[in-house]
């Protein structure tokens, strides 16, 4: 659950008409000490740390910079990063629109404690999510001689990373689409049903453009999350150089050896990450605060 | 609502329940279950053990106490920031309202290594406050000014859109009887917005308890002093003690679900409360 207050959920507008009314309106010196205390705190807690990151990683300059970035140990990392979230997201993605289908247009016994089920990974520390794999496929855990009898790795190699993310990830596309595809009713899809549309044809024509903006949120976020993981990557990867190491597992490895222009390097891509999925989430929001007015005006 | 016959009308419904508590037991379920039956396999004795040595209390007292304090910081700052995103019109806004989210969206360990660099000694903050004699990374501070930026966004969207939807014609009513602005904001504004307060500080808390991130580059992990308990569970691990992380580790296991009823509660409470009041 903690995790779970980004939503998608259009704002109302514009604070003029608090302003413009008398019973709502505060006193101007309460408005400045509001915004002043309030903006002080955003800059100090929020703003620095941006900065601070970008400033950090051009600290030695562009070529610095750069060289830090098409190094090999940071290239595989990279790499290793991309793929981590290509399989995560598309898992949790198709998870998230089965579970938002069975749990928004059928009834059926436990649907409320699903939904808390669901939630769960969101209130696991990552740390604990990554112990519980380690736990299964570890050496000394549940299957893991079994694994080592066959030769394969999970724990401290690739499909150990990607299940770590896949378990962090897990609620984001659910929680978009639940709340949404609840409040939406089966309506529109028992018409197309009944009008004689396949399965397909109804979740591609009506579901599909009906929950859109919800789905893409949800990806996005499920992707930040995915791409920046790290306390449960970090106990399932054994830090291998070149190998099982994840762009922020690389930050972490370059900040410990001193060379932080490097660490910072990688760690502005990641921050870089962040803005473009915070500028995306920003449009998504947009849009469909103007399709939600479309709606309520026609 | 004839619910039963509406269920057969649309297709997929054993295929998509089906994989969605497949999934639910593979990736969460199985692998959560181990925790607590490695755990049981320690016997009371053990477990109690080693979930009490002193250098695991000390660090619950820190990792409790630390996201305690950060969550109320967060309360009295975020009901600010989102009274200042409701209510005012002031340049800049929709920018501070996007970047409010940056700790959801940014990795822990960017935000980790950036205050570590802020608060350092010979960092743009840390100069500032070296001859003011407090010190911040690498002391127990360090955890706190962590948990509080991981923290910030929960309370601002979580009372942001219950603000939204206050009508304004409590405080017209409220103001036309005579009360002050500022009664109107204890006595109607308030109590209104109090649910989303605590959902908000309890979702900040959860969070604050599991994180390790941002929290590891800016502590200094000294043993007994500044170490938070997800730190624990990870240095048991790497001296083999499975059996002891196991231990600690469903401790905070049982501690997130009692946070998580807790969590549900409080917003089955805002509905309500907005559904009668909306």
């Amino acid at each position: 659950m903690a995790g779970a207050a980004a939503h998608l959920a259009p704002h109302s507008g514009s604070a003029t008409r608090f302003e413009a009314n008398v019973a709502t309106r505060d006193a101007p010196w309460v408005k400045y000490t509001v915004l002043t205390i309030g903006l002080t705190y955003f800059v100090l807690f929020l703003m620095l740390p941006l900065v601070a990151v970008f400033a950090e990683a051009f600290r030695k300059g562009w070529e610095a910079y750069l060289a830090a970035l098409v190094e090999p140990d940071a290239l595989s990392a990279i790499k290793l990063t991309l793929i981590a979230a290509a399989i995560s997201v598309p898992l949790n993605l198709v998870f998230g629109v089965a579970a938002a289908w069975a749990i928004a247009k059928f009834d059926f016994p436990g649907k409320q404690f699903l939904i808390s089920l669901i939630d769960l990974p969101f209130s696991v520390s990552p740390v604990v999510a990554g112990l519980v794999y380690v736990l299964i496929f570890g050496a000394q855990g549940w299957i893991g001689p079994w694994l080592s009898e066959h030769d394969i790795k999970i724990i401290f190699a690739v499909p150990g990373i990607v299940l770590a993310t896949i378990f962090v990830t897990f609620p984001f596309v659910a929680r978009e689409l639940i709340p949404l595809m609840q409040a939406q009713g089966r309506d529109e899809e028992e018409a197309a049903v009944t009008l004689g549309a396949s399965g397909w044809q109804m979740f591609r024509r009506v579901t599909l453009p009906n929950i859109k903006w919800a789905l893409l949120y949800g990806v996005i976020l499920c992707n930040a999350r995915a791409m920046g993981e790290f306390g449960a990557v970090s106990v399932v990867s054994g830090h291998i150089r070149g190998e099982t190491n994840t762009m922020p597992l690389h930050v972490e490895i370059l900040y410990n050896e001193y060379q932080f222009a490097a660490a910072f390097a990688v760690a502005s891509l990641l921050a870089l990450l962040a803005l473009v999925t915070l500028a995306i989430k920003t449009y998504i929001e947009w849009r469909a605060g103007l399709n939600s007015s479309v709606e309520t005006s026609s | 609502m004839a619910s039963a016959r509406a269920a057969r009308v649309l297709p997929g419904f054993g295929l998509s329940l089906g994989f969605t508590l497949a999934y639910l037991s593979l990736i969460v379920l199985i692998p959560l279950s181990a925790v607590f039956i490695k755990a049981a396999g320690m016997g009371w004795d053990g477990f109690i053990h080693a979930v009490t040595t002193p250098r695991v209390v000390a660090s619950y007292k820190l990792s409790f106490g630390a996201s305690l304090l950060a969550a109320a910081i967060n309360v009295v700052f975020g009901l600010l920031l989102a009274w200042a995103l409701v209510r005012y019109t002031f340049p800049g806004k929709k920018l501070v309202d996007a970047l409010i989210d940056l700790p959801f969206a940014l990795p822990t360990a960017v935000a980790g290594i950036a205050l570590t660099a802020l608060y350092a000694k010979n960092g743009w903050l840390g100069q500032l406050l070296e001859p003011l004699g407090i010190q911040v990374a690498f002391t127990p501070l360090g955890v706190l000014v962590a948990l509080v930026f991981i923290g910030l966004p929960f309370v601002v969207r979580t009372v942001q859109p219950i603000l939204e939807d206050l009508d304004a014609e409590f405080e017209e009513a409220a103001a036309s009887l005579g009360a002050s602005r500022l009664q109107t904001f204890r006595r109607v504004v308030f109590p209104t917005l109090l649910p989303a307060l605590l959902t908000g500080f309890a979702l900040a808390f959860a969070r604050a308890v599991g994180e390790y991130g941002s929290v590891i580059f800016i502590a200094g992990n000294i043993p007994m002093v500044s170490e938070i308990t997800p730190l624990m569970i990870i240095t048991k691990l790497e001296q083999y003690d499975y059996q002891g992380a196991t231990a600690v580790a469903s401790v905070m296991l049982m501690f997130s679900f009692t946070l998580l009823l807790l969590i549900n509660g409080l917003q089955a409470w805002t509905s309500r409360r907005m559904g009668r009041e909306g």
